[in-house]
């Protein structure tokens, strides 16, 4: 747990860092306040043309849209300093982690944090609470922890994807902008309900990478699509906690290779 | 307090060639070359001593210093430092040990330097009393109270080294790796900064190792000397040995009345000669330097002379001669 308090510590430190470049910090929270929204114009429209797709309505799939965009944003604020990690292990920097008597996983964590993504994080909030508005939805306790854990789930799968590729920096030194492919790609794909896709995709999407577990399947609990199993599909989003254990994993076998050859 | 014990470690290093069509063929089949970094290492250091770690550029210093502070993994060889294998158990050995990277910074850019203090006590867990002690003794003895509120950023090269060290310290370790601390610095802070680490040594029993590449740390500092060239322990002592194994040659400077003629002085080297000053090298294990001097003055009406022994820097340079690094 002293571990959690020393990431706010951080937090607040490169917070403050942060404040230091106002302008800059809210010309970009603005920026990544719109960015987003030109995807979700552009899935409002396509929705304005056909009325519906392939039995899902609009708001449906706008609050799985909110649900994977919220996820992606927090988990860029909070797991922006493995995203950035190349810059960090090419300085050198990472030697100084080791000197300090801390998990390397919470010093990674803590040496950036991305505050200008609360403005993507608005936005899909935004489109969330829109769409929650707009569905009958008998809404219960089960409906809104599941709700909740779609979310934090969700950022689970991105920050492991983003530990992942973070650790083949090790091997490489440089970043890998096929990291891009399984975090934009995944957020992009999974912004839409996975049964319009061909079936590989979906087993995909499900079982490697589990963005349907925190997005599609318990929303079909959500919106009484399913009869029984109620427990299961509340469940469902838990995937996303387990694929970040062997991203840990990896990780550390990283680190050991880097203590073993420096490079 | 240190024990080193035939430590090895090699790296394997892409092999680089030339041309588009090797660099085309690398991308497939790389080619590795072993590096042999560290070669059968073995010292001990006692506590309280002042280690300077010198050699040249790619000799493995750091590689070793790494091995010392925990981040690298020796291939063979066992290293203990107060107890403790530094690689294993990183998280609890750390926490009794101060690195100093001179050429990286350790303190948050934007921020006062005393926010990354306060994020260094949460980091390294100390205890509030410990902290303000130490806090205020740093303070004090490296002058730092009219900077604490300053962005590092804004500081001088001076001034963040003195922070930097200031920083390594606040948990109290009983060793400091220094990873030259004076590079880039004026004479003053230069100064400040080997006046500091003697009275940490003094009072406090610090144990350092300090790599440089500046002779004038290594004289006003360390007691002690290892030299490590392409990987193997070349020299282990202190600079007294030193002295004497290169240290009977003196060097001899006189100022004259104008002299047409170059001067031919038994015993004596002549280095320079001109019309007003020449300069000898002599060798004390074999001619007494009041010899030749009477000897000079017979010859010449002499003005000055000096005499000095050879420069730290100079038996260093003549150490890497002799082995060839």
């Amino acid at each position: 747990m002293s571990g959690v308090r020393l990431y706010f510590k951080y937090l607040s430190m490169l917070f403050r860092s942060q404040m230091q470049y106002r302008a800059s910090f809210l010309l970009l929270t603005f920026g990544q306040f719109f960015i987003p929204f030109a995807v979700f114009a552009s899935l409002y429209f396509m929705f304005e043309r056909f009325g519906q797709l392939r039995g899902w309505s609009f708001f449906e799939v706008a609050l799985i849209f909110g649900v994977i965009h919220m996820a992606f944003s927090i988990a860029e604020c909070f797991a922006r300093g493995f995203d950035m990690f190349s810059s960090l292990v090419g300085a050198g920097e990472f030697d100084r982690l080791l000197v300090r008597p801390r998990s390397t996983v919470v010093q990674v964590l803590g040496s950036q944090f991305e505050f200008t993504r609360f403005g993507r994080l608005l936005q899909s909030a935004i489109v969330l609470v829109w769409a929650l508005a707009k569905l009958p939805v008998d809404w219960n306790v089960a409906k809104g922890i599941t709700l909740a854990l779609m979310i934090a789930c969700g950022v689970f799968i991105f920050a492991g994807i983003f530990i992942l590729f973070a650790t083949l920096c090790f091997w490489t030194v440089q970043g890998l902008e096929v990291a891009n492919i399984f975090t934009d790609g995944g957020r992009e794909m999974a912004q839409y309900p996975l049964d319009i896709y061909k079936r590989w995709v979906t087993v995909f999407f499900t079982f490697v990478i589990p963005f349907g577990c925190i997005n599609y399947l318990p929303m079909l609990y959500i919106l009484d699509r399913v009869e029984g199993r109620d427990l299961a599909y509340m469940a469902m989003p838990l995937a996303g906690a387990v694929f970040l254990v062997p991203c840990v994993l990896v990780w550390q076998i990283g680190v050991r290779h880097y203590r073993s050859t420096g490079s | 307090m240190i024990e080193l014990q035939g430590i090895s470690k090699s790296f394997k290093v892409a092999k680089r060639s030339s041309g588009i069509g090797q660099a085309f063929k690398a991308l497939f089949a790389r080619e590795h070359t072993t590096v042999h970094a560290l070669q059968e290492i073995s010292f001990s250091i006692g506590e309280g001593e002042i280690v300077g770690y010198i050699g040249p550029n790619g000799a493995g210093k750091s590689t070793s210093i790494k091995v010392m502070s925990g981040i690298l993994v020796p291939d063979e060889g066992s290293c203990s430092v107060m107890g403790y294998t530094p690689w294993k158990d990183r998280t609890a050995y750390v926490k009794n040990i101060g690195v100093v990277f001179g050429q990286r910074s350790q303190l948050w850019w934007d921020v006062p330097v005393l926010d990354s203090f306060e994020l260094l006590k949460d980091i390294y867990r100390i205890p509030d009393a410990e902290y303000r002690g130490n806090l205020s003794m740093l303070t004090e003895t490296l002058d730092l109270e009219p900077i604490l509120k300053v962005p590092v950023r804004q500081l001088s090269l001076g001034q963040r080294m003195r922070c930097e060290i200031a920083a390594s310290l606040l948990h109290g370790p009983r060793i400091l790796f220094l990873d030259e601390p004076t590079i880039g610095l004026d004479a003053v802070s230069k100064l400040a900064v080997r006046r500091f680490i003697r009275t940490l040594n003094e009072e406090k029993g610090v144990t350092v190792i300090l790599t440089t590449h500046d002779m004038s740390d290594i004289e006003a500092l360390a007691e002690r000397i290892l030299m490590i060239g392409k990987g193997t322990l070349l020299y282990d002592g202190t600079i007294g040995e030193l002295r004497n194994r290169f240290g009977t040659e003196r060097k001899i400077t006189v100022d004259y009345e104008t002299c047409d003629r170059p001067l031919e002085i038994e015993g004596a080297k002549t280095l320079s000669w001109s019309p007003e000053r020449a300069v000898f090298s002599v060798d004390t294990g074999q001619y007494r330097i009041a010899d030749l001097i009477s000897r000079l003055s017979g010859q010449i009406e002499l003005l000055d002379v000096s005499v000095e022994a050879k420069p730290v820097e100079e038996m260093i340079v003549e150490l890497y001669r002799e082995h060839r690094i």
